[in-house]
């Protein structure tokens, strides 16, 4: 049994698979679920659990610096900054039926009407292209050299853009 | 593994986050469908720097969640502003520039 099984595991490289597609029906559940649920504060611990699945489909990309980024700045910051956004704007907790407009198909319509023009796109422009088979892990040390080589100038520049605009938030949200 | 499945992913995720903004009223929740959009394109990112095997793609990534960072800083600023001027965050009801 192991002597057939073995040969299989070693040709095709199904496990990814089996992680990628797990962790893609469990995100997308989840984001349907965040768009849906009546509850702000449910919406945003959906949201936790997307940005927890992109960072594992980084991981699966050999992308490590991006996961661990996408970790500390999305689950650890900007989503902690969303809850704070919930509790200083008192919304209701637990529930609350004034959150969506009443004509939600439209918005459905144009979802679904965007995902077929993508989706048809994708399909003619890539097809099956498959991701290199020995493709190698994407080291953080290779980054580090690339943003302060090659990308030193719009790093300087998302540096100060980040710090302009958090100033401009504390300003815009100061009270007077 | 296939290109287009990493790409599908990404684009179903953008529909999603698309759907949350076209239909939600409450402001912080537009906001979490933003961040849903920006996600999606990071995946693309990163699934075309691993196809071409170019690093450029998880830089490219990495400069997209910093401007995420700092959208939803001055996002939220102005969502407290509302809330402090009208005691509201009811998207719909913030028409004052409508003709």
């Amino acid at each position: 049994m192991i002597a057939v099984v073995a040969p299989l595991i070693a040709t095709t490289s199904w496990a990814p698979n089996i992680f990628f597609w797990t962790i893609a029906v469990v995100a997308t559940a989840a984001a349907l679920k965040m768009v849906t649920t009546d509850n702000v504060v449910h919406a945003a611990l959906y949201l936790l659990i997307v940005l927890a699945a992109v960072a594992a489909v980084y991981v699966i990309l050999g992308a490590e610096f991006a996961a661990a980024t996408q970790v500390m700045v999305y689950i650890g910051a900007i989503l902690v900054l969303l809850l704070f956004g919930v509790m200083l704007t008192r919304a209701r907790i637990g529930g609350d039926d004034d959150l969506n407009y009443p004509q939600r198909w439209i918005g459905a319509l144009v979802a679904t009407a965007l995902f077929a023009v993508m989706g048809y796109s994708l399909w003619e422009a890539f097809g099956d292209d498959q991701l290199p088979d020995d493709r190698v892990v994407q080291r953080t040390s290779d980054v580090a050299d690339s943003i302060f080589g090659s990308y030193i100038v719009p790093f300087e520049a998302i540096s100060v853009l980040l710090l302009a605009a958090l100033i401009g938030a504390v300003v815009v949200a100061r009270k007077d | 593994m296939w290109l287009n499945q990493f790409l599908f992913f990404a684009a179903v995720l953008f529909s999603i986050g698309v759907y949350g903004v076209l239909t939600r009223k409450n402001a912080v929740l537009v906001l979490m469908s933003i961040e849903l959009i920006l996600n999606s394109v990071n995946i693309n990112l990163v699934a075309f720097g691993a196809y071409n095997q170019d690093i450029a793609g998880q830089v490219f990534a990495l400069f997209i969640i910093a401007v995420a960072a700092a959208e939803v800083g001055v996002g939220l600023a102005i969502v407290l502003l509302i809330y402090r001027n009208r005691r509201s965050i009811d998207v719909s009801e913030a028409d004052l520039l409508k003709g």
